[in-house]
């Protein structure tokens, strides 16, 4: 069993982990974090646990420990985003037990598939941690109540319906009987579970809704916490890759003889068709041999591909033809008819995610079976993909996944876990631990798609819109990673429209549906991809949809000669939960107030939630940008913990507006030029607005956290620098620019 | 080989002089709280304190020490988690991911021993560690916290 956080640095040492499946159990064995700080303390002095046998399970979710401590099994993954703890809050609720006693594992995907999937869904993103496993976790630890109750209501010979819960108790009034959950699991576990489960109403919610701490801070405080850049093995070796930078190119030529016989260096070979790797006994032995080994690559079909040829293929697609993503009326008669034409152009970079974590796996391969320690945001994507490539078939096969130093859509993607598995095929038995320099992992992205659009609205004589059409070009993330799924669409990528959709347009898009309400309007696409491998990156297509719209709202606003605050709610009529947090960041915001500051609002729904921001900035005379607050509202229906959406707020805005001032991708003989933080900076703490979140949850849906804000940050950001300056900002990043000039 | 002073230990270490710090603290002496991040200094991720300074280790040569500095890592910045600045971490729930954090904390506290008094133009001139997850906003709370149990 490895229980990652049993390592003090006192006991630290190479021998952390242990290797094999055998001594599992049922095969839970990475990631175990206490939530309290004394766990293993029996409950009872008196009573020496360590004679009893384990306690079984209650059931998949719930393992309830002699001591009362209750294990709660997650299957999403960990990046920072809290999931963990919202989850483990969702079971304990409904599992009635004391939250001071709740700590929590993550099972294996390898687990999960031998148990039919019980754990459901291992993918990570669209901020769908909680809303997406919600119903399940809580009938889970609702089902393990009423196995405990059943339990108890035998030995007591008494009717179940007689008994109650509460923190880790169960009563039977009319006899006087009470007992602790740890006493009555093992009998629990032999209870049929109930085919049916009722679940505590909302008003009754005692866990979720409070801003509990992380289960996971202290471990994160005194760098015990192991991420899979600190996973051990015994004589596990480290490797370094460098696969060609350029989409479609392949590896020439190495001379491994420049450095194969340097002290450490255990093996160098070829990856695939595109990579060359040096195995070593050092990560920095390894990755300094790669950087000082001549290789050359044969470059293929973009070696010359830059960014003025991306440039030149968005404006293309602006001039050319489109598919229609969201059509009203008929716009170009009403912007026709209009009394005043708006437009204006915009653009959003390529961006790496840049998690502070570079990208790793450690992979041991053995002639019967293969494991991977990583951090993924799919531990189910990664078993599947690296099956195949170890020969095993899949129930060989497991992966143990670690906290993530995050992940905002990156480790989505198996393919680093993949390489570390083709290394460790080549030594047997052996464990290699595969890093990714930040160069490799800059070069290597699944970049934010790049995209521009040119926007026209029609103002009628009072003002008020006739039609807008908005024409994205661009980037399509499904033609790239999700064929299959774009033909069923009919060639659509839906998803360039997030934000914008119409609803009833399709049940997977309609958490991205557009909420303002238009006499008539065009968003159409027109799919331009160049040769750069585009991901899902925090927030999505709802980053650049967001400043299409509503930085073009803003435009239309001043042009009408409106409140840009009146204006946007004068379209927000059919939406009184998007008028609702658009007026309360105005009103906590400062909006209106004849103060001399300079603010900018933007709102969007997305991932299910109701967002919106005020920011207010300073441009300075030589047109340098301060922002100083911003002030954010989410209604995400269900607020399972405050206080970590109110981390989540602040930083998503710090990744959305560390793109937005700094950030860009640039190409220059096809390969990325940026390859680490000194020419792709991210903010600094001297950088940070002081951010006030208003969580304002409308209590009958559950909507995301992660994500959905992000998106607002740099909309706002932008219509107040017009505010600060009366020119419009409209080229990202902004970083160069003189914002006055 | 040469004698290191980490953590109150003495350690030898024989292995190359050019290994950055970061490598022979994670690898060569098995303690991973310091993290790599991007090698070139610009993260803080990889931040330790050598005699009491901040110092960013992921480019600092073993063979540039003399041997009688007294480092200091995130392991060994308390016994048990207890030092101001990690109390007020853990108060405040400041960590997101968290593996800036021991590189933040490391850089925090060098910046409250040199300056007990820090303020947020302080704060903002000395702390630069990059935070992807964005804990900024905490960071300096849990600055400012971290001063009054000093
Ligand atoms: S790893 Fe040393 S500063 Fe980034
Ligand atoms: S907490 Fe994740 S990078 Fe700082």
């Amino acid at each position: 069993m490895t229980k990652l956080t049993s390592l003090s640095p006192s006991t630290l040492s190479r021998r952390g982990f242990i290797v094999g499946t055998s001594a599992i159990g049922v095969g839970l064995s990475v990631g175990v974090l206490s939530g309290c700080k004394d766990t293993s303390a029996p409950k009872d002095p008196k009573v020496d646990y360590s004679n009893l046998p384990p306690n079984p399970e209650v059931n998949a979710w719930v393992h309830i420990h002699h001591d009362d401590t209750v294990t709660v099994r997650i299957a999403r993954s960990e990046m920072g985003q809290g999931t963990s703890t919202g989850l483990a809050q969702l079971v304990a609720e409904e599992l009635d037990c004391d939250w001071e006693k709740v700590k929590m594992e993550f099972p294996t995907p390898g687990e999960n598939l031998k148990r039919d999937r019980v754990w459901k869904d291992y993918s990570t993103g669209g901020s769908q941690g909680l809303r997406g496993s919600q119903q399940y976790v809580r009938e889970g630890g609702a089902a393990a109540r009423q196995m405990l109750i059943g339990a108890a209501a035998a030995k007591w010979d008494v009717p179940a319906e007689e008994c109650t819960t509460d923190q880790g108790m169960i009563f039977h009034k009319a006899s006087g009987n009470k007992i602790n959950y740890g006493a009555m699991a093992e009998a629990a576990n032999k209870i049929e579970p109930p085919s049916e489960v009722t679940l505590k109403e909302a008003k009754d919610w005692k866990i979720i809704g409070q801003p509990k701490l992380r289960l996971d801070t202290a471990e994160k405080l005194t760098g015990a916490l192991k991420y899979g850049q600190d996973v051990e093995l015994d004589g596990m070796l480290m490797a370094s890759v460098k696969a060609c930078p350029i989409l479609g190119g392949k590896l020439k030529s190495y001379d491994a003889s420049a450095v194969d016989t340097r002290k450490g260096v255990k093996k160098v070979m070829q990856l695939g068709d595109n990579a060359v790797v040096v195995v070593a006994d050092s990560w920095w032995t390894a990755n300094k041999a790669l950087e000082e080994m001549p290789i050359e690559w044969d470059a293929g079909e973009f070696a010359e591909y830059s960014t003025a040829d991306i440039d030149k293929l968005l404006d293309d697609g602006i001039q050319g033809e489109s598919m229609p993503g969201n059509v009203k009326g008929d716009a170009e008669a009403a912007l026709a008819g209009a009394e005043q034409i708006v437009e204006a152009s915009y653009n959003f970079p390529s961006l790496n995610h840049a998690c502070m974590e570079p990208m790793n796996a450690t992979a041991l391969w053995t002639e019967d079976s293969c494991e991977v320690w990583c951090p993924t945001q799919n531990g189910e994507s990664v078993l599947s993909a690296i099956a195949p490539v170890s020969g095993h078939d899949i129930s060989k096969c497991d992966v143990h996944k670690t906290i993530l130093g995050g992940g905002f859509g990156r480790k989505g993607m198996p393919d680093y876990a993949v390489q570390a598995v083709m290394i460790a095929k080549e030594m047997p038995g052996t464990p290699v631990k595969l890093m990714w320099s930040r160069e490799e992992d800059m070069r290597q992205g699944f970049f934010h798609p790049i995209t521009k659009a040119k926007m026209r609205g029609g103002l009628d004589a009072d003002g008020n819109i006739t039609g807008l059409d908005i024409k994205i070009s661009g980037q399509s993330i499904l033609a790239a990673l999700m064929p299959q799924f774009l033909e069923q669409m009919g060639g659509v990528d839906l998803f360039t429209f997030q934000g914008l959709i119409a609803p009833g347009t399709n049940p997977r898009a309609e958490d991205q549906t557009l909420k303002y309400t238009f006499p008539a309007l065009k968003f159409h696409h027109a799919m331009k991809n160049p040769p750069i491998r585009p991901g899902f990156w925090r927030g999505v297509n709802l980053n650049q949809n967001a400043i299409y719209l509503d930085c073009f709202l803003d435009e239309m606003a001043h042009a009408a000669g409106r409140d840009p605050l009146e204006f946007r709610l004068a379209y927000l009529k059919d939406s009184p939960k998007m008028a609702a947090v658009l007026q309360a960041v105005a009103d906590k915001g400062g909006w209106g107030s004849k103060d001399g500051r300079h603010r900018g609002l933007a709102c969007i729904y997305g991932f299910g939630s109701y967002v919106a921001a005020c920011a207010d900035v300073s441009v300075s005379d030589n047109g340098k940008l301060k922002i100083n607050k911003i002030t954010a509202a989410t209604d995400c229906g269900h607020a399972a913990n405050p206080q970590q959406i109110e981390a989540q707020v602040e930083g998503s805005f710090v990744y959305g507006l560390s793109a937005m001032m700094f950030q860009e991708i640039n190409y220059e003989n096809g390969r990325p030029v940026q390859e680490n933080f000194d020419s792709f900076p991210s903010m600094r703490i001297a950088d940070m607005p002081e951010v006030e979140t208003i969580v304002m949850p409308s209590g009958d849906f559950w909507g995301g956290v992660g994500e959905p804000t992000i998106a607002v940050a740099a909309p706002a950001v932008l219509n107040a620098i017009f505010a600060a300056t009366g020119k419009r900002a409209r080229q990202l990043p902004l970083k160069d620019q003189n914002l006055r000039g | 080989m040469i004698e290191l002073n980490v953590n109150g230990k003495t350690v030898k270490y024989d292995g190359d002089e050019d290994k950055p710090l970061l490598w022979a603290i994670r690898e060569d002496l098995g303690m991973t709280g310091t993290k790599y991040g991007c090698g070139i200094s610009q993260c803080g991720a990889c931040t330790i304190h050598i005699d009491g300074q901040a110092v960013r280790s992921c480019t600092y040569p073993v063979g540039a020490l003399e041997g009688s500095e007294k480092i200091t890592t995130i392991e060994g910045l308390s016994e048990d988690g207890s030092h101001p600045v990690q109390q007020a971490w853990a108060e405040l729930d400041v960590p997101q991911c968290g593996f800036c954090q021991p590189g933040m904390i490391m850089a925090v506290s060098a910046l409250l021993k040199e300056n007990p008094g820090a303020t947020d133009e302080d704060i903002d001139a000395t702390i630069t560690n990059i935070c992807r997850c964005g804990t900024f906003a905490r960071v300096r709370k849990g600055i400012h916290l971290a001063k009054k149990k000093l």
